[in-house]
């Protein structure tokens, strides 16, 4: 067993700003992670970081404006107004710590424009930018001496007398189970992307942390709001990033037209991701797509501002769709992103339950509501990572540790573990065609367009599907990373947050953000200007709601 | 389209009663344009659930996905899988990463490389007031540091450097290339501690200029040309009191003299002609370089037209 003051779950951009948070502030704190730090899918953030910076002219207010239009009116205003606030010293701290932006001509940070934004604030690396910020953090915890658990697995929380005191994790390389005792966890282990086929998202992104929480008791807020990125290829789903269009590139159907002058005459390509997504499914629907595509044309940006800003979407487009948008447009299509939804937190990233927080795209703060701005994710992971962490490292420095903490809770997943490892291998099959059709299934019914006949077909079939999952056997027995039996465990976490995505979208009875259901296709905000919360229960969610914080910005009528 | 593959993988699983490695084929239907990874995700997601690999993002950026394929470090994702397969129809050979150690199957050990990592001390270390805003910086400075910091530390590099397979004390081509990343970052203020310490046994003049780690970078960070770059750094700073310092200023004299690098001379000139201890540590490589006849001739005459070469050399040395 082993003991820490805070245990934070994730190592992507969210978990080390919350561990360098907690440590700065004095006490023990430890991360858990499941691959190397700078494995963490934050690495694959392409675009930027959004911030107002007062010595550029910009204010925060006209940025939280942005986010609270970008959100549809569902993000609580009181969270959007702390973020707005905080993301210029946190864009400053992080070019102190060692992150490379590109500079303008006076050596300050410079900035592009990104969708959704009447001013260009987004500050980045090439195309790298969650990479460059990524490996900072990295390097400052590396130097904090800070514990990380890396390549460990984590299992299930640990609530004793309601409070969260630890966790149960796995050693991947021993295959040993451990206790680790804790007087606070932050959770910060990303998005659910893998729950959707294709997705943007690498094959770690499957949602652990939402399930692990769920099961434990706290319940998960606006799971139906998944965001449906405008620009990623068809073959393999990676994503074209925004910072083209921010650049300069336009979007264009069959004819060569810039479709978007139709749905989004002022902000046209740069709309919100919601608004672009829908209008290019409508063009592909109505017939004026390319082979389900519509075409990203980059060509008048010039080789030299490719190459220097968009370096490294050039070759995923050269590698995973045989194009080089130097000479040719590149086919793209609306793919899964983003999940809005995810644990509710206050902002200080405390969770229902005492000791248990939540950062990162794993939260639901809510700063992002029905839709999420480009470069917001960034922003949401190092502001509330740091509150989270600054936050618990104060409440557990007169704590004591749960006596009631003991190798039992590590013996009873050993047991679990056992069970699935002897299920008989008759009749049972892999994992991956299970997941498979589970992506899939979500990618065809809870898309950019929704229906309700649609969604209960899903629900249906993810039940089907889950009954195979009981069934699926581990080829591999044996102790030393045992990769099988990971995934088998991630595709149970999977499951968890399908479903709720699924009660989630169908308890929304309007269209908002990027919740656009062609059977009620009008936001409704006399009913359903609130939050769908979802509580775990032997007999599936139980639903609540929760009124949307409202501080300056009342609900208009949202066009670009 | 679909294609018919046949993967040869090497698998070793530590958990069996006597541990060895093994090969194994796998037959598999893949689509046309499928990477290599496809290949080996399909085996282990629908056929045999044993094989162990490391991946993650699937659009070479996580570093997870490093092996070696027909001997060669690749990263699975971004290999098409067309590209690998021998045109004779014999099977695509995939093995774990060199120089780290198999921990299971393809899945190698990272301990020593995160080790080497910290040792080159890879934050930023400033001095000075902090400034109220960010510091400033030529966009022209950043934009070069960028080239690699794009190095995603997938260990490909160090899989397949020369020096690391006889001399496991060398920092490595991953590990020196984040060394540059500071030395080169003009917010930093420790450039010639850096350089100092990346003077010593193990440091950035132990490597040989093989190449390798250049070749098989996936992401153009050029980890020789970095190291490089350092050596003109720690020779300006006056680090050159060291084997690997006078091999560089030996080999110039040489070439300045002969207007070729003359191979025997050299680690002579070195070392020194009494150090017996590492004259003889390049022994092998010596009777290796007989094997294949590349041994130099013992007394090299200068090439024809070295006076040109001689005039190069003033020509640089009047620019430095
Ligand atoms: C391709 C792409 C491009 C993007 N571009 C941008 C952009 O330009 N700007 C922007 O603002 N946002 C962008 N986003 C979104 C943004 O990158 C993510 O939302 C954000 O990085 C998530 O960070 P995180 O810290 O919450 O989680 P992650 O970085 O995903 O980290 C999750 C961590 O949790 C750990 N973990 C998970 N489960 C377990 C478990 N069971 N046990 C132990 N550890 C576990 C993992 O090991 C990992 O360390 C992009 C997303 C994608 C997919
Ligand atoms: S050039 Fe140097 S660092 Fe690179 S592989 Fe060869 S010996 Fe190793
Ligand atoms: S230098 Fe290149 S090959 Fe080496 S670790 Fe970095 S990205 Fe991989
Ligand atoms: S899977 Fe991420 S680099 Fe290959």
């Amino acid at each position: 067993m082993f003991d820490h003051d805070v245990l934070v779950i994730g190592a992507g951009l969210a978990g080390m700003r919350a561990a360098l948070a907690a440590s700065q502030a004095g006490v023990n704190v430890a991360v858990v992670t499941k691959v190397f730090p700078v494995r963490s899918h934050s690495n694959a953030a392409q675009g930027g970081i959004n911030a107002a910076l007062t010595d550029r002219g910009d204010k925060w207010e006209d940025h939280a404006y942005d986010t609270v239009k970008g959100s549809d009116y569902l993000g609580d205003q009181d969270a959007i107004e702390i973020m707005c606030k905080e993301a210029g010293s946190e864009i400053i701290n992080m070019e102190h710590m060692g992150t490379i932006f590109n500079r303008d001509a006076e050596g300050k940070l410079g900035v592009r424009a990104f969708g959704g934004q009447r001013q260009a604030r987004t500050f980045f690396v090439a195309d790298f930018t969650g990479q460059a910020l990524l490996y900072v953090l990295h390097e400052q915890v590396m130097k904090s001496g800070v514990r990380v658990y890396e390549e460990w697995f984590v299992l299930s929380l640990i609530v004793e007398g309601g409070e969260c005191c630890g966790a149960v994790v796995m050693e991947m390389k021993t295959g040993e189970v451990h206790t680790i005792r804790a007087k606070a966890v932050i959770m910060a282990t990303g998005g659910i992307g893998r729950v959707f086929e294709p997705s943007t998202n690498a094959l770690i992104c499957t949602g652990d942390g939402m399930a692990l929480a769920y099961r434990a008791g706290a319940p998960l807020m606006d799971m139906e709001m998944i965001q449906y990125h405008p620009t990623t290829l068809k073959s393999n789903g990676a994503l074209m990033s925004e910072a083209a269009r921010g650049e300069g590139a336009y979007l264009i159907n069959k004819d060569g037209d810039r479709f978007m002058k139709r749905y989004a005459p002022n902000m046209m390509e740069l709309a919100s991701r919601d608004v672009v997504s829908r209008s290019e499914q409508t063009e592909i629907n109505e017939g004026r797509g390319v082979n389900g595509c519509v075409l990203l044309d980059c060509r008048h940006l010039g080789e030299k501002l490719i190459k220097e800003k968009l370096g490294q979407i050039r070759q995923l487009g050269i590698d995973f769709a045989n194009a080089d948008m130097i000479k040719e447009p590149v086919p793209v299509r609306p793919g899964m992103h983003y999940v809005m939804g995810g644990i509710r937190t206050n902002y200080d990233g405390l969770t229902s339950i005492p000791g248990l927080y939540a950062a990162g795209e794993t939260a639901c703060v809510s700063v992002h509501g029905g839709n999420r701005l480009g470069a917001n994710s960034l922003l949401d992971t190092l502001v509330f990572g740091k509150r989270s962490g600054q936050h618990a490292a104060a409440g557990v420095k007169s704590k004591q540790h749960a006596a009631g903490v003991t190798d039992a809770y590590s013996e009873a997943e050993k047991k679990k573990i056992q069970a699935i490892l002897d299920r008989p291998a008759d009749g049972g099959e892999l994992f991956g065609k299970v997941r498979q059709e589970l992506g899939e299934t979500m990618n065809k019914y809870l898309a950019v367009f929704r229906d309700q006949q649609g969604m209960e077909t899903a629900q249906r079939k993810v039940k089907e599907l889950r009954m195979r999952y009981e069934k699926v056997i581990v080829h591999d027995k044996g102790r030393t990373f045992n990769t099988n039996l990971i995934f088998t465990l991630e595709l149970g976490f999977m499951f968890d947050c399908a479903e709720t995505v699924i009660v989630g979208a169908l308890e929304r009875k309007e269209s908002r953000g990027a919740h656009t259901r062609t059977d009620m296709p009008k936001r409704d905000d006399a009913n359903w200007l609130k939050h769908v919360v979802q509580f775990r229960t032997p007999e599936g969610p139980r639903i609540e709601d929760q009124p949307v914080k409202i501080t300056q910005w009342q609900p208009q009528v949202r066009s670009y | 389209m679909t294609m018919d593959v046949t993967l040869n993988v090497k698998r070793y699983n530590p958990d069996a009663a006597k541990p060895a490695s093994y090969n194994q084929e796998y037959r598999i239907d893949l689509e046309d344009g499928s990477s290599l990874l496809d290949g080996l995700i399909k085996v282990r997601e629908e056929m045999d659930g044993t094989l162990a690999l490391r991946c993650s993002c699937r659009s070479a950026i996580c570093g997870s996905c490093a092996m070696r394929v027909n001997g060669r470090a690749v990263l699975a994702c971004n290999t098409k899988m067309k590209d690998v397969m021998p045109k004779d129809g014999s099977p695509v050979k995939v093995e774990p990463a060199g120089n780290m150690g198999v921990v299971k199957d393809l899945i190698v050990n990272f301990d020593v490389f995160w080790g080497k990592i910290k040792a080159v001390k890879p934050w930023l270390q400033p001095e000075g007031p902090v400034p109220q805003g960010e510091y400033l910086a030529p966009n022209e400075a950043m934009l070069h540091l960028a080239g690699v910091m794009g190095c995603i530390m997938c260990g490909a590099c160090v899989s397949d450097c020369t020096v690391l397979e006889v001399d496991k004390n060398f920092l490595g081509p991953a590990a020196l290339a984040k060394a540059y990343r500071f030395v080169g970052d003009p917010r930093d203020a420790h450039e010639k501690d850096r350089l100092k310490d990346l003077t010593k046994y193990g440091g950035m003049w132990d490597c040989t200029r093989c190449m390798q780690c250049v070749q098989v970078c996936p992401k153009g960070v050029d980890p020789m040309g970095r190291i490089m770059k350092m050596r003109d750094k720690a020779l300006a700073a006056g680090y050159n009191n060291t084997y690997g310092a006078r091999h560089a200023l030996a080999f110039t004299d040489l070439v300045r003299h002969g207007g070729h690098l003359d191979e025997l001379r050299l680690p002579i000139k070195t070392f020194g002609i009494f150090n017996v201890k590492e004259m003889l540590k390049l022994a092998p490589i010596g009777m290796r370089s007989q094997m294949v006849g590349k041994v130099p001739p013992l007394f090299p005459k200068p090439i024809p037209g070295i006076q040109n070469v001689r005039r190069i050399f003033e020509k640089v040395e009047a620019k430095r």
